[in-house]
């Protein structure tokens, strides 16, 4: 059932990660991004994978679902990893082992791929943790600055927010248009990928026309509940800080610490772990 | 003062040709409090009517007054809105926000009510709906007439004195229509709301206090719906229907039973029929 789709990957529960400030959220992901990238050798991207890992244990959320978004960039990770092997330049004393391979080329290949991998898995902790509704509000908050250049936050937040309402309803009208033309024989599922791309028109185009019908129709009702843009609008949902956003905040800014020491002091540590193991 | 009245009202849409007069000299008075029924067939013009009430339609000549204000001063819009909620047909096009809580917020966030304030009229307008226990849900997991029912919600939590029903419950379940009609009766009943139900349900219309009866842009009947469902002939020259039970109460009464005028309700019926039964 197209209706049964609900939008993005939101994985429901109640777990610390979840009850996080959904701007705090989006804030400590752009910082846990730059970790990534500062991270200059294994140590570092270990570390940040074992923050990473702490998150997942936090969020509740099934490990495989968070592999799962893995999938979808398994192609690019890929690509990018040959490409980075067959286009090594070479430096001085680097070990070859044939054609154009290097050893120094396969690692950095592997580097390159885990910092994607890990990348792409921290989204999506923030995705399958906070709802399409609160990260709009977080969105909104986040962007409120830019009202002192007149840019319309308000305005944009509002249009995310009724698109995002108007999922459900088009996924059902779409159905709708669907069955109506299979019962006048419309055939959806043979043919090639152009004739199946063609059989769509005639469900796209009655659905613009009521996307508009329904447009129309949300603006009255809009009107008829005063809305005025946001001149002298309030806000009834206030988004808090708590206790929760300030430990992970404070996690956060360890791991980091942790990985720039870790670039710093990245033969030390391995020399320490040397001697530990003789 | 009245709280809607409207005074030689046209309306037409379009022009030159293609111009088409909805409304002709309409004129309409609804007393403070009171449930008044406008019915009529699709193309009659009670949709109009209900959208020249709080502006979103501007009448083409005469005036519409929604407590001494008119409509076609822009600056007594928002005042007329706030005083003149209207719930509309589809249950899908009227919400804003995803949240049942949310969308309820729209309209006191939309005239700047404090936040403390917003959450009282929110419990207040889903207590009076009896949708508490949706307060979280996502609207679109809802049935049509727990929609309605929230659409409802959003429109009282403006704190409105006048409730318009735009053919609210056409889209509706029988079940979900009852739910609805409950609402509205609590409304107008307990809050003393004054409440404008456009419909072609004709059991709807017998529980209002005044029933009008529009074809083509203007008043046919008007009156108490015993006065108005009296009159069978108009009624079917409108294109409209007498109630089932008032439908029933006829075959009876030609088939010999006496049975008095008058019979609009199932419990009418139930009652009457009981009185016989003892009689004999």
């Amino acid at each position: 059932m197209l209706s049964e789709v609900t939008f993005g990957q939101y994985y429901p529960s109640k777990s610390f990660v979840h009850r996080l400030d959904p701007r705090v959220k989006i804030l400590l992901l752009i910082a846990y991004i730059v970790m990534i990238f500062t991270a200059q050798n294994f140590l570092g991207l270990i570390a940040s994978l074992l923050f990473l890992s702490l998150t997942i244990i936090f969020s509740g959320v099934p490990i495989g679902s968070v592999l799962k978004s893995i999938k979808a960039i398994l192609f690019l990770v890929i690509f990018t990893a040959i490409l980075n092997i067959l286009f090594y330049s070479p430096k001085q004393g680097d070990t070859h082992l044939f054609w154009v391979v290097y050893v120094e080329g396969l690692i950095s290949a592997g580097f390159l791929a885990l910092r994607l991998i890990s990348l792409v898995m921290g989204s999506s902790i923030l995705t399958l943790t906070t709802t399409p509704v609160s990260l709009t509000d977080g969105i909104e908050s986040l962007l409120s600055p830019l009202k002192l250049v007149k840019f319309p936050v308000h305005d944009l937040a509002l249009i995310m927010s009724i698109a995002l309402r108007s999922i459900p309803t088009l996924a059902n009208e779409t159905e709708r248009i669907i069955n109506a033309q299979k019962a006048r024989g419309a055939d959806f599922d043979s043919g090639n990928i152009i004739k199946k791309a063609k059989a769509l028109v005639p469900v796209l185009i009655p659905l613009l026309i009521s996307a508009f019908r329904r447009g129309d129709e949300l603006g009255d009702a809009m009107d008829a509940r005063c809305y005025s843009g946001s001149k002298v609008r309030t806000k009834y949902k206030k988004l808090t800080l708590s206790v929760r956003d300030l430990i992970a905040f404070l996690v956060t800014v360890v791991a980091f610490a942790g990985v720039i020491l870790l670039n710093i002091y990245e033969l030390n540590v391995l020399a320490y772990f040397a001697k530990i193991w003789g | 003062m009245q709280a809607i009245e409207f005074k030689n009202v046209s309306f037409s849409y379009g022009d030159g040709d293609s111009r088409k007069e909805v409304l002709k000299d309409f004129s309409l008075t609804i007393k403070k409090g009171s449930f008044v029924a406008l019915l009529g067939r699709n193309g009659s013009g009670k949709s109009t009517c209900a959208k020249l009430i709080n502006g979103l339609l501007i009448p083409t000549s005469g005036t519409v007054t929604v407590f001494g204000m008119d409509t076609k001063d822009k600056s007594n819009l928002f005042e007329i809105r706030k005083r003149a909620g209207m719930v509309f047909q589809n249950p899908d096009n009227q919400q804003i926000a995803s949240i049942v809580e949310d969308d309820v917020a729209f309209g006191p966030e939309n005239i700047g009510v404090p936040r403390k304030e917003i959450k009282e009229r929110i419990d207040y307008a889903l207590s009076v709906t009896g949708t508490e226990e949706f307060r979280h849900s996502e609207v679109a997991r809802l049935s049509g007439g727990q929609k309605q029912r929230v659409a409802i919600a959003g429109a009282i939590a403006l704190l409105p004195e006048i409730l318009i029903l735009d053919e609210s419950t056409s889209m509706l379940d029988p079940k979900g229509r009852k739910e609805v009609m409950e609402v509205v009766r609590t409304l107008n009943r307990e809050k003393g709301m004054t409440v404008i139900d456009i419909t072609h349900y004709m059991d709807e219309a017998v529980e209002a206090d005044e029933i009008c009866i529009m074809d083509n842009g203007v008043i046919t009947a008007q009156g108490t719906p015993n006065q108005v469902f009296a009159q069978k002939e108009l009624i079917a020259k409108c294109g409209l229907e007498l109630p089932v039970s008032a439908k029933i109460a006829e075959k009876l009464k030609s088939a010999g039973l006496p049975l008095p005028e008058g019979i609009l309700t199932k419990e009418a019926l139930s009652d009457k029929l009981c009185e016989l039964l003892r009689k004999i």
